[in-house]
Parts: C-alpha cells; sequence; structure tokens
C-alpha cells in the first residue's frame, strides 16, 4: 500500500469534471421532472375507473420495472434510431430509458399513497357531490403526496444515481468526463474516488433529510 | 427463621432522562413470601418489578440477590451492572410478563426448554421431561407441541409461567399477568399462580386484582411516586389503610370482595 | 415501414444463452457474499459498540449512496493499482455487487431486526439470555421471515444492477447482445428480444415474489421493506 495519492492531476481538470457534473444535473432534472409527472399520470391511468386506461398503464409500469434500465438505454440508443425518423443523441436515449424506468417506478409510488387514504375520504368527497376527478385533486391527492415524499425523495435519489449509466452510451457526464480524464492521466484511483466522494457529498445529506422526514411521519401519522 | 432475606433492595432509584421514577425503595423479600405491589399507573411499581430481574437498570441504589449483591462499584461513577452476572441473577429469578411475550416461531415445549437448553446447557432428554412437568403444572401438557398463535390468552400466560418456573428460579416477578387479558380467562391464571404461592414460593406481584391480593399475598405493597407508601399484611393495608394515599386508591377499588 | 427479421437472434440464441447464464452466475456469487456480509453489517451496525457501528453505518450509507457504476469503475480500474491483483470483470464486478448489495441487504437485515416487539428482547433476557444468544435463538428467526418479500424484490433489483458489468465486458446478457448487434447488424431485434429475455425472467421472479407476500400475509405476519 505505498500508493502515492495525487489529486493534483484531477484538479488539473477540474473545468471538465465540472462540465461533467453540469450535465448529470441537467440529465438528471430532465428525468427527474418528466420521470415524476409521466408517473403520475401512470399511476392515476392505472387506478382509473375506465379499463382502456388502466391495462395499457399496467402493462406499461410492469415492463419498465421489470427490465434493467441500462437495457432500456441501450435500446434507445442503438434499436430506437432506426425506427425513429430523427436523430437520437446519446442524451435523449439515456433520458429517454431513465424517464419511463422512473415514471413506472414513481407510479407504484403515486398509487400506493392514493390507496393508502381512508376510503372514508372518497364517501366525504361523493357526500358533498364531488365528482371522481375533483375528489382526486382537491382530497386524496394533497394528502397523499405528502405521505409520499419520502419515497419520491428516495426516488429523486435513484434517478440522480441512474444518470451515470448515460456514461456507457458516452454522454458526458461526470463519469464520463471521469473516465476521459482517467485514461489520459492514468489516475484512475483519483478520478474514481473523487467522483464517488462527489456523489455521497451531494446526495447523503437529502438521504439524511428523508430519514428525518420519514421519522417525523412515523410519529404524526 | 434466622435465614438472610433472598432479595435486599436498598435506596432504589431510577431516572428515565428528567422523569425520576423510583425515589428510593427498601424492601426485604425472605423466603416464602408473597408480596402484591398495588398502585395507581404511573406509580412505578412496574417500574420497580423490572429493576429486580434488571430489564431496566436502576440508576442508584444496591439490590442484593442471595447474599451478593450485584454489579461492581466504580469510583464516582453510577453502578456497573456486567452482563454475565445479570444472566446469572435473572436465571435465579423468573419474570411473567403482562403481554406474555412467548416465541411465536416455537412449539409450547419448545418455549419452555429454551432456556433449560440454550441458557443452562441441559441435555435435551432432561430438559423436555423439566418442560412436560412444569406444563403439567399449568395445566397444559397436551398443548406441548402447538405453536403458541393457537393458544387463549389464558394459555398463553400460563405458559410463560411455566417457562419462568423451568429454570427453577428462587423468585417470581409477576408483572400485571392477567391485566391483558379478557375477563372470562384471569380466573385460570390466577389459580395457577395461586398454586404456585401455596407451595411456598417466593413471588412479588404487581396486580390490579386487590381481592386476589388480599387472599394470596402475606405482605402488601402500596405504592405511589415511586416510592412505598404503606407495607404490611393484607389485612392491616387493605381493610385498615392509615395512610390517605391508600384509602383512596382503595375507595376507588372498592368493588373487590374479601 | 420497418421490417422486423428475427431469424439472426434465433440463429445465435446461444449466445444470448450464454449471456443469461453470465448474468446469473454473476447474480448468484453476489447475492452468496452479499447476504452474510449483509447481515455482519446489520449486525454491527445495531451493536452498543460505537467503534463496531459507526464503521458499518459508513460502509452501508456509502455504498447506498453513490452509484453501482462508479464502484465498479473504482474496482475494476483503481484497485489493482492499489493492490497487485489481477482484476477480471467478473472478479470486479464480484466484488463490486457483493459489497453494493450488502448494504442494501444490511438494511432489509435492520429493519427486520426492529421490526421485532421490545417485549422478545425481554423475555430472553428474563430466562437469562445474552444479547448474541437473544439475536440468534429469538430475534434474527422471527425477523428473516417477515423480511423475505424485502430480500427478493432486492434480489430482483440485484438482478437488474448486474447489467452493469457489460460496461467492463464481463459477458452477462446485456453484453452479449451487444456484440450479437454489432455483428448481425439487427439491433432491433436484438435489444428487443433481450429486453423480453430480461422481462420474462425478472416479471416471472416478482410474481414468485407476490405470491410469497400474499402467503405471508394470509398467515397473519407482517413484513418489512
Amino acid at each position: 500500500m505505498d500508493y502515492v495519492w495525487d489529486f493534483g492531476s484531477v484538479w488539473e481538470y477540474r473545468a471538465a469534471l465540472w462540465t461533467g457534473l453540469i450535465n448529470t444535473v441537467r440529465i438528471f432534472a430532465i428525468c427527474f421532472v418528466t420521470g415524476l409527472s409521466l408517473g403520475l399520470m401512470m399511476g392515476l391511468a392505472r387506478y382509473s375507473v375506465r379499463r382502456w386506461l388502466r391495462w395499457p398503464a399496467a402493462c406499461f409500469i410492469e415492463f419498465f420495472r421489470n427490465t434493467p434500465v441500462l437495457v432500456q438505454i441501450f435500446w434507445f440508443y442503438f434499436a430506437f434510431p432506426i425506427l425513429a425518423p430523427f436523430e437520437i443523441s446519446a442524451l435523449m436515449a439515456a433520458a429517454l430509458g431513465i424517464t419511463l424506468n422512473s415514471a413506472a417506478f414513481s407510479a407504484e409510488i403515486f398509487r400506493g399513497g392514493i390507496q393508502s387514504i381512508d376510503p372514508g375520504q372518497w364517501e366525504a368527497g361523493r357526500a358533498i357531490g364531488m365528482r371522481h376527478r375533483e375528489i382526486m385533486a382537491r382530497i386524496i391527492l394533497p394528502q397523499a403526496v405528502r405521505r409520499m415524499l419520502p419515497a419520491l425523495t428516495n426516488r429523486g435519489i435513484e434517478i440522480f444515481k441512474m444518470t451515470t449509466l448515460a456514461s456507457a452510451i458516452a454522454y458526458a457526464d461526470v463519469l464520463h468526463q471521469a473516465r476521459l480524464i482517467a485514461s489520459v492521466n492514468y489516475n484512475p484511483i483519483e478520478a474514481y474516488t473523487v467522483v464517488a466522494i462527489a456523489f455521497f457529498v451531494i446526495l447523503y445529506p437529502i438521504v439524511r433529510a428523508t430519514y428525518v422526514l420519514e421519522r417525523r411521519m412515523a410519529k404524526g401519522d | 427463621m434466622s435465614e438472610n432475606p433472598i432479595l435486599t433492595i436498598r435506596d432504589l432509584h431510577k431516572s428515565f432522562g428528567d422523569n425520576h421514577v423510583l425515589r428510593g425503595i427498601d424492601l426485604d423479600v425472605k423466603q416464602g413470601d408473597c408480596i402484591a405491589i398495588l398502585g395507581a399507573s404511573g406509580s412505578g411499581k412496574s417500574t420497580f418489578l423490572r429493576c429486580l430481574n434488571f430489564m431496566e437498570t436502576p440508576s442508584d441504589g444496591e439490590i442484593t440477590h442471595a447474599g451478593k449483591t450485584i454489579g461492581t462499584v466504580r469510583a464516582g461513577k453510577p453502578r456497573h451492572y456486567p452482563e454475565a452476572e445479570l444472566t446469572k441473577v435473572r436465571q435465579k429469578v423468573g419474570m411473567v410478563f403482562q403481554q406474555f411475550n412467548l416465541f411465536p416461531h416455537m412449539t409450547v415445549l419448545g418455549n419452555v426448554i429454551e432456556g433449560l437448553r440454550i441458557v443452562q446447557g441441559m441435555d435435551k432428554a432432561s430438559a423436555q421431561t423439566r418442560a412436560h412437568d412444569e406444563l403439567a403444572r399449568v395445566g397444559l401438557a397436551e398443548k406441548a407441541n402447538e405453536y403458541p398463535s393457537r393458544l387463549s390468552g389464558g394459555q398463553k400466560q400460563r405458559v410463560a409461567i411455566a417457562r419462568a418456573l423451568a429454570l427453577a428460579p428462587d423468585l417470581m416477578l409477576f408483572d400485571e399477568p392477567t391485566s391483558a387479558l379478557d375477563p372470562e380467562l384471569v380466573g385460570e391464571v390466577l389459580n395457577v399462580i395461586r398454586g404456585i404461592a401455596d407451595e411456598g414460593r417466593t413471588m412479588l406481584l404487581v396486580t390490579h386484582e386487590v381481592g386476589f391480593a388480599y387472599h394470596v399475598a402475606n405482605r402488601v405493597i402500596f405504592m405511589a411516586d415511586g416510592v412505598i407508601q404503606e407495607e404490611g399484611p393484607p389485612e392491616q393495608v387493605l381493610k385498615n389503610p392509615q395512610n390517605p394515599r391508600t384509602q383512596a386508591f382503595l375507595a376507588r377499588h372498592k368493588q373487590f370482595e374479601f | 415501414m420497418y421490417e422486423w427479421d428475427f431469424t439472426s437472434v434465433i440463429e445465435n440464441s446461444d449466445l444470448l444463452w450464454q449471456g443469461l447464464l453470465g448474468t446469473l452466475a454473476i447474480t448468484g456469487t453476489a447475492l452468496a457474499f452479499g447476504l452474510p456480509l449483509g447481515l455482519i453489517l446489520a449486525l454491527s451496525r445495531l451493536s452498543p459498540r460505537r467503534w463496531l457501528a459507526w464503521p458499518a453505518g459508513f460502509v452501508i450509507e456509502f455504498f447506498r449512496t453513490t452509484p453501482p457504476l462508479v464502484q465498479l469503475f473504482w474496482f475494476f480500474f483503481a484497485l489493482p493499482i492499489l493492490i497487485d491483483i489481477q482484476m477480471t470483470p467478473y472478479l470486479a464486478a464480484a466484488i463490486t455487487f457483493s459489497i453494493q448489495s450488502s448494504a442494501f441487504f444490511a438494511e432489509v437485515f435492520r429493519a427486520g431486526i426492529v421490526s421485532i416487539e421490545k417485549g422478545q428482547w425481554e423475555a430472553a433476557r428474563a430466562i437469562g439470555m445474552q444479547r448474541p444468544q437473544a439475536m440468534r435463538r429469538i430475534i434474527l428467526p422471527q425477523a428473516v421471515k417477515r423480511m423475505i418479500p424485502a430480500f427478493t424484490e432486492r434480489a430482483i433489483e440485484l438482478m437488474k444492477t448486474t447489467t452493469l458489468v457489460a460496461t467492463v465486458s464481463y459477458a452477462d446478457l446485456l453484453y452479449q447482445a451487444n456484440e450479437l448487434a454489432q455483428k448481425t447488424y439487427r439491433p432491433i431485434e436484438v435489444f428487443t428480444a433481450t429486453a423480453l429475455i430480461y422481462f420474462v425472467v425478472i416479471f416471472g421472479l416478482s410474481l414468485c415474489v407476490q405470491a410469497v407476500e400474499r402467503r405471508l400475509a394470509v398467515s397473519g405476519d407482517s413484513t418489512v421493506r
């Protein structure tokens, strides 16, 4: 163990790493926002009274939950461009895979949250003459979202970690940049250690926050 | 009758954070004593009992069991209770819980032999013989191979009593053993406890059953605010209480019959 | 309109089959090491000794909060420089996924252990058991039963995560698919077939999990996540 650590060589390329981090945040933001929105729609469709909505939603959710996200990304990167009438960039392919995957997982969170609300709330809504959609929007969802907050935060953390898969199709995220730096400088130890620590430093405070949130909810509810 | 007490308690204190639950308790428990501990909820009676087999670690004071003071004194620090020493004491001080706490993944027999086999290292055949004897004593020999989930609350509590008795303790602690039971199941458990008391076993019993205490105990303790308010034979404490707190408590439990 | 043609996939199905075996092999290895390691981590984290609890907590949190692909690259590219070993894709993947899954398994173990009622600990102590005895004889047997659904769910997650080994040229199903796609110029069919294979295997497994969960629910045991 007489390896001499030298973080100077990584520091020299900090601009490249920074660019990578920006790209990581960019793809995360896209996937988080679109994934959760689509997830909410899928969750609602899965819970809908109409069968023609419920069934396709269930198929979508099960398919994307039960296949590896990297396979989905590869499919969108290598296979989809042949079918699609337009160019698919690495960012688009990765974002598509991660978004659809996250939508499937968050749909289950939304569904679980909605179902966790006491049926008495539905009845109370109906009793004052509200329609299904109104009850959902005004009574159920506001209560459910509060309960789902820890699970959705965890999903966000998973998505952030998942963005590194984009590097497998050469999207210039922070891991891809580290890989470049490592191959130029022959310093994989420092390069990858820095990335690992960066993820830990960014995500761990959020993880702690979810612990606090969960504990507070366990007490409050 | 010059024998030493089985248990002596001196100036026992227990605090949970800022909450000073036990505020100095002294008591001698002699061979054959059956001591009923009464008191309103929050009086510290359960905490007191739980300190006696160190389910709770006393904050201050001394507990001497069979002539040996438990724990070691360290200069300027609270008394230290090594786990190895406590496990020895606990084998001699049986405890029965309000919520039974049977091991659900073991049969009735498994529950009773667990301590004999694992803690005392007894061979399987002897442990089973002993366990069957104890189950017969509580009237559940035929339930030996059932799982606890198949038993009524009263039966569960009787198994719990057999489990504690199997280790041949020289002192039994009962922590509100009938409080979690449906009213119609209380009798069978009290009968078993009375049988054990009649054998001359030493026991401490935290209970709300004032009538039972009157008939079975030879000494009654009334606790409030973490101290013993009144202590004496049942005729005295229950029929002719001197302490106004005891009088008030008994007035609220007037429905018991002697 | 694109014309689908699966003949080249079917002709080369043995390649994909080998890939699936590779996926199962690395999943099995990671499970075999990850489960015991997870138990050790969980017990350490729950230990009253701080010098044990704290490092275990750190390992668990670190491997749960950093991306598995970063971990894989670290073990594959960086570790062989630090210690003098011949690193292979299989070894790097085995180390990464054993530790990574153990961190998640540790949390499953921990949730199961703390879900056991306090009275069970007290009853065990009351008959003179020491902490390790109570853990082994009373707490763990009950906890493990409650943890089964969470375990299987984690194992399925693990299998999906093993696709990352394709990026360091370990011949798992995804890697073989990539090879085949380049060889046959039929990426659509190859990757679609591959996705379906994963779906069949993983969905089949999760149906089993749901059946187990239902049976446990019927027998009245609560489960932990």
